[in-house]
C-alpha cells in the first residue's frame, strides 16, 4: 500500500501519523533522539544541522507547549524558525488554508508544521507541496498527535528499557484523543504485548477493540499490575456538556489518585501530555509524585522533535 | 594489496603518544573505530580522567547530501572541555573533513587549551588543512577504495579495503 509519509526510497518523508509505520523507523527517531538528549544538556544547546533551513510553525489552533517545543527543537538544530498564529491572521481575512501554504512555500519554505482542529489538515498540506517540502503534522482534530506519541514512547523506553514485556493504560478521554489513537498505534506496532484503555463508555469511541487494546471501564480492574500509566487530558473545550455528569464526578471515577496508582505495580510510571488539569483527571499528589515522569517527558519532547526534524530533513 | 597489522600500529601510535600524556590528558575517541582504538589507549597509557566518545553525525559537512547518517551514536564527554588538552583519536585520516567536524563540536563543549590528532593510518589525500600529531603508518591507497577498521569479538582489530560506496 502507498503511505503516504514515504518517499519512493521507504524513506520518512512527512511525519503524519504513527499508524502504518513500521517500528525501524519508530525506532530510528527513537535512536537519534538518543544523541539529541546530549546536546540539550551542553552549554551549547546547538548543533549545525539544519542551517539555513526555513520552517514554519503553522498553527491554526492554539497551543502554547506543542509549538515552543518544536520552536526550540528547530533552534536548536541551527534553522530558521517562523510562527505563524494563523487563527489571529490571514485566514480570518479569508485565505484558504492551502493558499496560505503557497504563499509561505513562495518563500522558499523547507518545512510545515502543522496544527489544525479538522482532521486529516497536515496530509491535505503534504499532498499538496512540493516534492522537496517536508510536513510535520503536530495534532490533528481527534486524528493524530504523532511528535507526542514519539516522546512517550522515548519516555517508556527510558524508564523501562523494552517495549516487549509491558502493561500499558491509556487513561481518559479516548474519544477525543488524537494522543491516546498516536499512542495506540506506536505501543502495538513496537511490540507492547498488552496495551489498555480506561474510559467512561461515553468517552470511548466505537469499535476501539480493533486497534488492539483491552476495554476497561473500571479504574481499579484496568490499573492493576500496569508498568505505565498514560493519562490524557479532559478536553473540556470539545465536550460541550452532554458526555459527563460534572468534572468531580470525572474525578471521583477516573481521576487518577494515589489511592488508584497503588494497584498498579509499585514501580509503574504516570504519564501525562500536559496541560494538565489538577483534581480533574490527575491529583496533585500523582502528579507532583515520584512516579510521575511529566516533566521529563517535556524535556524528551524537545529531542524527539529534534530527531523528526533532522531526519526529515536529510530524507 | 598487504595492510598492516593494526594490533602492532596500536602499539607503535600508544609508544609515540606515551611521552606526551600527563595526568591532565583526554583522550577523545571518534566513533566508530576511534573510540575502540580510543579504549585501548585509554587503559594502555593508564589516563586518569574519564573517556570522550564523539559521533559528529550532526556536525557534518554531507548532511545536505546524504542526509541524517543512519546510525547516529551519542557523543559523551563526561569532563568539562574548557581549559582541557585533549588528544582526539581516529582510525583513518583522509579528507580531513571529520577532524574538522569533531573540533567543531568539542567548542560546542567549551575552550580546551589544545587538541592534537592520533590516527592509525594516514592515507593522505587531505581536502582540509588538517595534519596529525600522530600516526601509526602512512599509506597510499587507490581513490576508489575505502579502508576501514573493524573489531572482532574477542577486541582483537584488524584492517580491511573495501569498494567505496560514499565519501568517508
Amino acid at each position: 500500500m502507498n503511505n503516504p509519509q514515504l518517499n519512493k526510497n521507504g524513506k520518512l518523508q512527512h511525519l503524519l501519523t504513527t499508524e502504518g509505520l513500521p517500528a525501524s523507523i519508530l525506532l530510528k527517531i527513537l535512536d537519534t533522539a538518543e544523541s539529541f538528549v546530549g546536546v540539550t544538556q551542553r552549554d551549547i544547546k546547538k548543533v549545525p544541522l539544519l542551517r539555513g533551513k526555513a520552517i514554519f510553525n503553522l498553527f491554526f489552533e492554539p497551543s502554547t507547549r506543542t509549538r515552543t517545543t518544536f520552536e526550540i527543537a528547530a533552534k536548536r538544530l541551527s534553522a530558521d524558525i517562523v510562527n505563524l498564529n494563523i487563527a489571529a491572521s490571514s485566514q480570518s481575512k479569508g485565505e484558504t488554508m492551502l493558499d496560505t501554504v503557497n504563499n509561505l512555500s513562495a518563500m522558499n519554505a523547507d518545512m510545515f508544521i502543522v496544527r489544525h482542529s479538522q482532521s486529516g489538515a497536515a496530509h491535505l498540506i503534504a499532498r499538496h507541496v512540493r516534492p522537496e517540502i517536508h510536513v510535520i503534522n503536530a495534532g490533528d482534530g481527534r486524528h493524530a498527535h504523532p511528535t507526542q506519541a514519539l516522546l512517550d514512547m522515548f519516555t517508556i523506553r527510558r524508564y523501562k528499557r523494552d517495549f516487549h514485556n509491558l502493561r500499558v493504560a491509556i487513561v481518559g478521554d479516548i474519544l477525543h484523543s488524537r494522543v491516546a489513537r498516536s499512542q495506540i498505534h506506536a505501543l502495538t506496532t513496537l511490540g507492547v504485548p498488552e496495551v489498555r484503555v480506561i474510559s467512561p463508555k461515553t468517552l470511548l469511541p466505537t469499535k476501539v477493540e480493533r486497534l488492539g487494546v483491552h476495554v476497561y471501564h473500571d479504574m481499579e480492574q484496568g490499573l492493576k499490575d500496569v508498568d505505565v500509566v498514560l493519562m490524557l487530558r479532559l478536553q473540556n473545550e470539545r465536550m460541550l456538556g452532554a458526555r459527563l455528569p460534572s468534572a468531580e464526578e470525572y474525578f471521583k471515577h477516573y481521576g487518577l489518585t494515589q489511592e488508584k496508582l497503588a494497584l498498579a505495580k509499585h514501580d509503574a510510571i504516570v504519564m501525562h501530555p500536559g496541560p494538565m488539569n489538577r483534581g480533574i483527571e490527575i491529583d496533585s499528589a500523582v502528579a507532583d509524585g515520584k512516579q510521575s515522569v511529566i516533566l521529563p517527558q517535556v524535556t524528551f519532547g524537545i529531542a524527539v522533535r529534534m530527531a523528526v526534524m533532522a531526519i526529515l530533513a536529510g530524507n | 594489496m598487504n595492510l598492516p597489522d593494526p594490533e602492532q600500529l596500536l602499539a607503535e601510535l600508544t609508544d609515540k603518544i606515551r611521552s606526551d600524556v600527563t595526568k591532565d590528558t583526554v583522550l577523545v575517541g571518534i566513533h566508530t573505530g576511534g573510540v575502540w582504538l580510543a579504549e585501548r589507549l585509554h587503559k594502555d597509557l593508564e589516563c586518569t580522567l574519564p573517556l570522550g566518545t564523539l559521533d559528529v553525525s550532526f556536525y557534518r559537512d554531507d548532511f545536505h547530501e546524504i542526509g541524517l547518517h543512519p546510525q547516529v551514536k551519542p557523543s559523551n564527554i563526561p569532563f568539562e572541555v574548557e581549559g582541557r588538552h585533549i588528544i582526539l583519536i581516529d582510525d583513518v585520516l583522509y579528507t580531513g573533513r571529520t577532524i574538522r567536524a569533531a573540533i567543531n563540536e568539542l567548542f560546542d563543549y567549551g575552550r580546551p587549551a589544545s587538541i592534537r590528532l592520533a590516527a592509525l593510518v594516514d592515507r593522505g589525500a587531505r581536502e582540509m588543512p588538517i595534519a596529525a600529531n600522530y600516526i601509526g603508518a602512512d599509506l597510499v591507497l587507490p581513490e576508489d577504495k575505502m579502508l576501514a577498521l573493524e573489531q572482532k569479538d574477542n577486541r582483537k582489530l584488524s584492517l580491511n579495503l573495501y569498494n567505496k560506496i560514499s565519501s568517508e
